[in-house]
């Protein structure tokens, strides 16, 4: 008995940690060349992810840049940036969601577990 | 037994020290034997390859020529400013190489843009200030089509052309070529692998010592 409940209160965490685990390696593949294996970004061209204010105020904007790309001008630490972030229409919701938990919970931020469903919902109320 | 041990090691000491000096970077690129006569005695020289003369704008639109670059060594790369592969990996790294050296006045960095059609002065700048570098150490050069695929495959050895089947257009190598100041090559470093680039920057110190021994 004392099994089954140890493990039903794991199986968050456990998924936790499977969205972690691939995010990194998603975050890799598609977002380091810019941002940075630190997420420290590239001087004014690329910017930081480290700055965690940005990242939760932003949260339910996240899948929808991640997927479409952002050319509008950001302001993170009161520094401007402006460029055009390509989109990445050939990752699905699973995968964003994984790249989201990555980023919010690596460079100095802790935001926890963000699932599939969200994104999907982040994502139909894209502009 | 004790005063042995020092002896061996001050030796091994000195013995590293000789050789940091004594070793040169190689030249690299083709090379062809000449034989010409001198005193009644036939010699043969090796001419290296060197880099040709070039003339090209930088991100501040004045003419920038191989001239500004005669005592000096620098390294050259090829990339473009909207390039999200493997551009930004070898900026980040040649970011450190120009905070290392930054304001020798021997030492100067190139990077050619690829991108001919959207990389023109005034975009070549704008990354420039982004990037973070001030001054013309650094120069970011708009050209041709052909002096900068040319010159890229011809004397930097480096491979670079226009894809239509790469989704950017454009497909290029990561190399950070090191130049002396005679414009023969001595040396080539993958620019998007941190050793490599740590590697260049401590040839860079040897081969400024090497041109400070020539220069007495």
């Amino acid at each position: 008995m004392a099994i089954i409940i140890q493990s039903c209160q794991n199986e968050d965490s456990i998924t936790y940690k499977r969205y972690y685990v691939n995010g990194k390696g998603l975050y890799e593949k598609n977002c380091q060349n810019c941002h940075g294996s630190d997420g420290k970004g590239l001087g004014t061209l690329y910017p930081p992810l480290t700055d965690s204010t940005y990242l939760i105020a932003n949260k339910k904007k996240l899948a929808c840049i991640i997927r479409n790309g952002q050319s509008e001008q950001i302001t993170i630490n009161n520094v401007a940036y402006q460029g055009q972030m390509p989109g990445n229409n050939t990752l699905a919701d699973i995968d964003i969601a994984q790249i989201i938990v990555y980023i919010s919970n690596s460079f100095g931020n802790k935001q926890g577990h963000y699932d599939q469903t969200e994104v999907a919902q982040d994502l139909a109320a894209c502009k | 037994m004790k005063k042995l041990l020092y002896i061996a090691l001050s030796i091994l000491v000195i013995q590293s020290c000789t050789n940091q000096s004594d070793t040169k970077l190689p030249i690299l690129g083709n090379r062809e034997p000449v034989e010409r006569t001198v005193d009644g005695k036939t010699i043969v020289d090796t001419i290296y390859q060197t880099i040709s003369p070039f003339s090209y704008f930088n991100q501040d639109s004045i003419l920038v020529t191989d001239k500004d670059f005669d005592g000096k060594i620098y390294v050259a790369d090829f990339f473009f400013t909207s390039c999200n592969t493997i551009c930004p990996i070898m900026h980040r790294n040649m970011l450190d190489v120009y905070k290392k050296f930054k304001d020798n006045p021997k030492v100067k960095l190139l990077s050619h843009s690829i991108d001919i059609k959207y990389d023109l002065p005034s975009r070549l700048k704008t990354y420039a200030t982004k990037l973070g570098v001030e001054g013309n150490q650094w120069e970011f050069v708009h050209g041709s089509r052909d002096s900068i695929f040319n010159i890229a495959a011809k004397n930097y050895l480096v491979s670079a052309f226009e894809d239509s089947s790469d989704p950017q257009g454009l497909v290029h190598q990561g190399w950070f070529i090191l130049v002396d100041t005679k414009k023969q090559l001595r040396g080539a470093y993958d620019g998007t692998k941190a050793d490599q680039v740590k590697q260049l920057m401590e040839d860079m110190d040897k081969l400024l010592r090497e041109e400070a021994a020539n220069e007495k």
